[in-house]
């Protein structure tokens, strides 16, 4: 199972849990599996089904080019954080 | 010092490079070349407050001026809605793009654009502008990030609730979006703490300050296509915003990316595009728009003006426990400053068990701030960086030893999460350590000399001078600074024909600004094992060439030229396919080493890549490879730096008398571009660190908004920058490549503060540290 890190000011929803080990083959069926241990943790990450614009997910250090479709392994670390836009 | 591989035939050399007669000879067009029959030029009117309700706009009188064919106001593009949408490189609401195109109901800055004439001259479209009668009812404005964040402050969007992701908080404020990142526990690391120093900084707004002006050109033609010739850092980019701001399909519209003359961040955002193309529309003719500098300062997007505060604990032996940080940034009229970066760049140079970091994102009345050269990463790194050197202070730590034991490595977890892979930070340090600038005694001023000839060791950082006949001589210091950036990936295409005479031609995706051409038309070369010059590279536009993304984020010479590299792997396929063919095996019986096929089973069989070339046309016809590119692999880079300054006490004025740039830029395709790159960079943050500044008066008017009076440094200010590559590759690209245009820029503020510290004994808190900055901190202290 992948080991999710809760963003900081998500943790109101985690009961200040940091980090949360779930199922999932790749990020929307994390997120899913985050919901069930955390009712609103979709909607905050997910409104309108996709990531909220401006937050990127890192999935063992490399910034995701799939959004949810993003795959994760047994063994992934995976984290979000806002995108980097570069000049 | 270098990990990379050494081996190559192409890369690390130094060519020329293939757009370099043009350039200097004045032949390469620019977008304000663009010339065409019945061209008519535009010209923008600007709002002259900074913020205020747009009552009523009459253009009648601007149309009757003979010549004048047409005006435009946001009625003539599309109402997006509150929409936001991927666009290239990041996110944008359309609503707050649209306005800032063409102000709807409301002006937010000093200098957004209002309306939009076009005329058969550039003087007539101006004076048309003076007959557009426009009623505004002046509304309270705010420049500062702190005054803005205050309750009570004049509030820029009525609709703006602080975003704490996705936490309703349901406030009107100017605060857009609060961010938050966390690592152990940072109360408890303070306590282990043996030095804890703590310190507020403030940043001015700064301009990229490239040279060439924006401009466009448009031609809505009679089938209802549109195209668009401009200055830009993505063709692709502006393709999409424009068709969402004027409601077309992308496929109508074709974007022609121009050579640039540097864009630095500031050319991903449109401006003119879609206004040049409502005006062609209406008349039928094609429009160009131009900006003059004073247009470019106030109506482009600067970087951000930031108040950050910093408090950093180490232990008795020197290692970091603990570190907080409070990053406000500027977004300028609209949300979206580059917080996110800043925060998360801040400490990232350093292994630091506990942190803390909040960031707020905050609308005031200046322009939309745009990206610049990582973006946000050089207003976090001038507190950070501070912050550090006076801990080494009272630790009696040499700085660079300092960063040497605590910099972040291979492991390392950052304060917002992720684990670094390979990372070259603490090399860039041992490398400076060991550099003949750091080692040499920094010298004695001449004049100091002469009043004691045993010149006091730099760094008592007490001493405000010496006096001769009353008169105090300047003082010398020498600084140090780290910085890093992620640098990004991204999407690019590349497609590469292989001609009869041996050499390929290469169409790829990205706008050329630092020379990038020649360092993908080198990793094509070197895939195929020919030489550089017999690749012959072009900018493609968007119906040429396939979607790439914006030349930004130091990704270019990575994903472009990875791009090139897989083009390069499907050329060999393909020959080894006809060279099999000729010789009537199979392919896998087919060797491809060095430009030269060999068959294996016949050692006899030789064909160069030159050979073969000709044979294409008798043995099927002519051999593209293409590819197109989303890489992972990413490489982070590291730069430290090392200044010496020496400073008037009279005046405050400070000269950088030797800097020098260590990197770690994991390969250096083409290393004189790598160093330009670095040594541009430089120069840019010596500029924001020692002058440059959006100066505004009580009217919320920018005062100095020319490069008379916004003070950029020219060759004349600065010595020779002194460049040292370090090449840790990064195994994430075929060739080790890291993105090197970023991260120079971002030491130089805090390296340069250290650096008078030293030479003065006063902590520089305040960007720029111009003259009167200093003088204020010297007579403070006395």
């Amino acid at each position: 199972m992948a080991r999710v890190w809760i963003p900081p000011l998500l943790r109101d929803l985690t009961g200040g849990r940091e980090t949360a080990t779930v199922p999932g083959a790749n990020v929307g069926e994390l997120i899913e599996a985050l919901e069930q241990q955390f009712p609103g943790v979709r909607g905050r990450l997910c409104p309108g089904g996709a990531l909220r614009p401006g937050l990127a997910v890192i999935v063992d250090g490399q910034v995701g080019r799939l959004g949810l479709l993003e795959t994760a392994g047994p063994d992934s670390e995976v984290h979000f954080l806002p995108a980097i836009a570069g000049g | 010092m270098t990990t990379s591989t050494t081996g190559y035939k192409v890369i690390g050399t130094r060519p020329l490079r293939h757009d370099g007669v043009d350039k200097v000879t004045g032949r390469a067009l620019y977008g304000a070349d663009v010339q065409m029959a019945g061209l008519l030029h535009g010209r923008i009117l600007r709002s002259p407050i900074p913020h205020g309700l747009l009552r009523s706009l009459d253009a009648s009188k601007a149309l009757e001026l003979p010549g004048v064919e047409a005006v435009v106001t946001c009625a003539d593009l599309t109402d997006p809605g509150d929409r936001i949408a991927e666009l290239g490189e990041g996110a944008v609401n359309l609503k707050h793009l649209s306005s800032n195109c063409l102000a709807r109901g409301k002006v937010h800055y000093k200098g957004q654009a209002v309306a939009a004439v076009a005329a058969v001259s550039a003087h007539l479209a101006e004076e048309a502008l003076k007959l557009i009668a426009v009623e505004y009812e002046g509304l309270p404005h705010v420049t500062d990030v702190r005054a803005a964040m205050q309750d009570g402050a004049p509030l820029l969007h009525d609709d703006l609730v602080t975003e704490s992701l996705g936490k309703p908080t349901g406030k009107r404020s100017n605060i857009a979006k609060h961010i938050q990142f966390k690592k152990g526990d940072v109360a408890q690391g303070f306590q282990q703490a043996a030095v804890v120093i703590e310190r507020e900084f403030h940043t001015a707004t700064v301009h990229q300050g490239y040279i060439e002006p924006h401009n466009a050109t448009a031609l809505w033609n009679a089938d209802g296509t549109v195209t668009i010739w401009c200055s830009t850092q993505g063709a692709f980019t502006v393709r999409a915003q424009v068709a969402e701001l004027l409601g077309i399909p992308l496929s109508r519209i074709k974007v022609v990316p121009m050579e640039i003359g540097g864009g630095f961040g500031g050319k991903i955002r449109v401006y003119l595009e879609p206004v040049a193309a409502a005006l062609s529309k209406k008349t039928g003719k094609p429009v160009k728009i131009t900006m003059n500098r004073a247009d470019v300062f106030e109506a482009t997007g600067p970087t951000p003006g930031s108040y950050i505060k910093v408090k950093m604990g180490a232990d008795k032996d020197g290692k970091l426990v603990a570190a907080r940080a409070t990053l406000a940034y500027e977004a300028g009229a609209f949300p979206g400053s580059p917080l996110g970066p800043g925060a998360m760049c801040i400490f990232a140079c350093y292994d630091i068990p506990n942190v803390h970091i909040d960031g707020y994102d905050v609308v005031v009345n200046k322009p939309a701030t745009s990206a610049y050269r990582a973006p946000g990463a050089t207003n976090a790194a001038f507190a950070s960086e501070t912050v550090v050197d006076e801990l080494c202070e009272h630790l009696k730590i040499d700085p660079l030893d300092f960063r040497i034991q605590n910099g972040a490595r291979e492991g390392t977890r950052r304060a917002d999460g992720p684990v670094f892979p390979r990372i070259g930070m603490v090399e860039t340090a041992q490398t400076a350590k060991q550099h003949a600038h750091y080692t040499a005694p920094l010298g004695p001023n001449p004049k100091a000399q002469i009043s004691n000839p045993k010149f006091e060791k730099a760094g008592d950082g007490a001493n405000l001078g010496f006096e001769i006949s009353g008169l105090r001589v300047p003082r010398r210091g020498r600084g140090v600074a780290s910085g890093f950036w992620f640098n990004c990936g991204l999407k690019s295409s590349a497609s590469a024909s292989v001609n009869a005479d041996g050499t390929v031609s290469l169409v790829e995706g990205s706008t050329d600004i630092g020379g990038s051409r020649t360092s993908i038309a080198m990793q094509l070369a070197e895939s195929l094992g020919i030489r550089a010059d017999d690749v012959r590279p072009a900018v493609g536009d968007t119906d040429t060439v396939g979607y790439t993304d914006v030349t930004g984020g130091s990704r270019v010479t990575f994903a472009t030229g990875w791009a090139a590299y897989e083009a390069g792997q499907d050329i060999k396929r393909q020959m080894i396919a006809r060279a099999a063919l000729l010789w009537g095996v199979q392919p896998e019986a087919v060797a491809y080493e060095d430009g030269t096929l060999r068959c294996l089973s016949d050692d006899k069989k030789r064909l160069t890549f030159k050979e073969l070339s000709e044979k294409l046309h008798a043995t099927g016809g002519t051999i593209v490879g293409r590819a197109s590119v989303d890489p992972p692999g990413v490489g982070g880079g590291f730069a430290t730096h090392v200044v010496d300054v020496e400073v008037d006490p009279e005046t405050g004025k400070v000269t950088v008398l030797r800097y020098t740039a260590v990197q770690d830029v994991g390969k250096a395709i083409h290393p004189s571009y790598v160093e330009g790159q670095m040594q541009g960079g430089v120069v840019q943050g010596i500029g924001w660190a020692l002058n440059e500044e959006y100066i505004y008066n009580e009217q919320g008017v920018m005062t100095n908004a020319s490069f008379l009076d916004y003070r950029m440094p020219t060759a004349l200010d600065l010595p020779m920058i002194d460049t040292v590559l370090v090449e840790v590759a990064n195994p994430g690209h075929p060739y080790g490549v890291r993105g090197v245009g970023e991260v120079p820029i971002v030491p130089p503020p805090a390296a340069l503060a250290n650096a008078i510290y030293q030479a003065l004994g006063v902590r520089m808190d305040e960007l720029p540290m111009s003259p009167g900055r200093v003088m204020a901190k010297l007579l403070a202290k006395q």
